[in-house]
């Protein structure tokens, strides 16, 4: 059980929150353009890290609202929580996972 | 060539009260250089370098594994057999899996324990039941052996079942595949490792990779711990470190890496002999030769690496089926544990070359690889040996994710992901 500290409501279980996966990924601007490899590396491909994973999380059973986290997808700790829209934190990223 | 097994080789053995067994495979050092080298010492890995030396006569190979035969994935599965998928591209891989599951034991020389014991889903509202019908209708037009069950049929087959489902969970009808079943994973895994060794395949275990020779965009090797190895092509089958080891070869795929987990009960008496799925609640129950009750559960949500699953998983899957099995409210679970499975977004695999020649990747079977190992093993092989997929695994071609042309398994997956 992941304990998530919701950055507008505090610390809660992982039941009361939704996962939205890779955080950073861009919508293209130039979408008209776009060939199909870049569509599917848009809506497809994803870098599903071992190690430091920033991600999406939703308190769906609190605030609704989202924001970033900074895990570590093998010791499951989590770094760093932070707003949508803004940059990660610097993290002591850890080489041996 | 090595001894077959046999009932005469049983008694000859017991004499010697069992102690001068012959190794069922070598552990070799590795050459300087293969034709092929397979990443990967899991079932589908093992029958992989099995096909190639037996159908298409490529001997020099050897296949990489990090751990131990079969440690990963292979020995962690709830072992269920059946091929009853919805679309025309699927149905011909698990059919074709299937078919050979059902001469395993005796094209491999080793009891595999393959048990036709059907394999039924469970429909619990209407929505469910419309999809079944549709996905029953479907696999008979493929020639897949499959039946629609009404709730009374359901009870004959599985008395201990409650239809009422405590009110949740009614059951409103059930497909059912009769050919379906289970096998014992870990025999899949040292049957086929036997085999391939037998053919001359080098099995070298604890060796894990570290990336990859790429020279003008074509494979010429594979670094591993014990170093440097050559190689003409490579296929990697890595179940849920895909993602880890393709991006060596600078190639991104399109996995997620999720932990899914199962669990078994303390040993009973016989209850059922049968595997019920429930593709809504997440649950599917079996009972092992032992008389464990073999329960498997839904993925975690988060990408994982950890093996291990996390306890509001456990217990939702576990409150289902208390539910429809009110019986078994006071058993115990003796084990828990958990295995990365790479789910793909439309969960179908992707058995296909590269962009990098000579490397072919075998992923994507998320939830549910063991059903289709021996059909994973045999498509790949062909695959690898001749440059250019196999009819049956054409449809599961990396280029699907630019082409738009997904093969949507998510009904037929029966885990939610």
């Amino acid at each position: 059980m992941l304990e998530i500290k919701c950055p507008y409501c505090g610390p809660r279980f992982e039941t009361e929150f939704s996962y939205g996966g890779e955080a950073h990924i861009e919508r293209p601007k130039d979408s008209e353009n776009l060939s199909d490899e870049q569509w599917g590396e848009y809506v497809f491909m994803n870098s599903n890290t071992k190690g430091v994973f920033l991600e999406r999380w939703v308190h769906t059973s609190g605030c609704r609202r989202w924001f970033n986290v900074a895990r570590d997808t093998v010791s499951y700790q989590i770094l760093a929580v932070y707003e949508t829209g803004t940059k990660a934190p610097k993290l002591d990223l850890r080489k041996d996972v | 060539m090595k001894s077959r097994y046999s009932i005469f080789s049983l008694m000859r053995n017991a004499l010697s009260y069992h102690e001068k067994w012959p190794e069922a495979w070598r552990s070799p050092e590795p050459k300087s250089s293969y034709d092929v080298v397979i990443v990967g010492g899991g079932g589908h890995g093992l029958a992989t370098a099995y096909y190639l030396a037996k159908i298409h006569g490529i001997r020099n190979v050897a296949v990489i594994e990090r751990g131990w035969l079969g440690g990963g994935n292979t020995g962690r599965n709830t072992t269920i057999v059946r091929s009853n998928y919805l679309w025309d591209e699927s149905a011909g891989l698990y059919e074709h899996a299937m078919k050979l599951w059902e001469g395993l034991s005796q094209e491999l020389n080793y009891n595999v324990m393959f048990s036709q014991r059907g394999v039924m889903n469970l429909a619990h509202n209407q929505q469910d039941l419309r999809d079944i019908a549709r996905r029953v209708n479907a696999n008979r037009l493929n020639g897949i052996d499959s039946e629609f069950l009404t709730p009374h049929q359901v009870k004959d087959l599985v008395p201990i079942i409650d239809l009422r489902g405590n009110g949740r969970y009614p059951v409103l009808g059930a497909s059912n595949q009769r050919r379906g079943g289970t096998a014992r994973h870990d025999a899949v895994a040292w049957g086929y490792a036997r085999r391939a060794d037998e053919h001359g395949v080098d099995i070298i275990q604890e060796c894990p990779v570290n990336g990859f020779e790429i020279e003008n965009g074509k494979v010429t090797g594979v670094q591993t711990a014990k170093g440097l190895i050559k190689a003409k092509k490579v296929g990697v089958v890595v179940a849920g470190h895909s993602s880890v080891t393709a991006e060596m070869a600078g190639i991104r795929l399109p996995l997620v890496s999720h932990p899914l987990q199962a669990l078994v009960s303390e040993p009973v008496k016989p209850v059922i002999d049968t595997v019920v799925m429930s593709n809504a609640i997440h649950a599917y129950i079996s009972q092992s030769d032992k008389g464990e009750l073999v329960i498997g559960a839904g993925v975690d949500k988060y990408v994982g690496y950890g093996q291990r699953g996390s306890l509001p998983v456990t217990e939702e899957t576990l409150a289902a089926i208390c539910e429809l099995f009110p019986s078994l409210k006071r058993m115990r679970m003796m084990r828990q544990w958990g295995g990365i499975v790479d789910t793909c977004p439309d969960a179908s695999p992707i058995i296909s070359k590269t962009p990098v020649e000579g490397f072919f990747i075998n992923c994507g079977w998320g939830t549910g690889g063991f059903k289709a190992t021996p059909g994973s093993g045999w498509v790949f092989a062909d695959t690898i040996a001749n440059d250019r997929p196999h009819p049956l695994n054409e449809a599961f071609s990396l280029e699907r994710f630019n082409s738009g042309y997904l093969v949507d398994e998510h009904g037929a997956a029966a885990v939610a992901h």
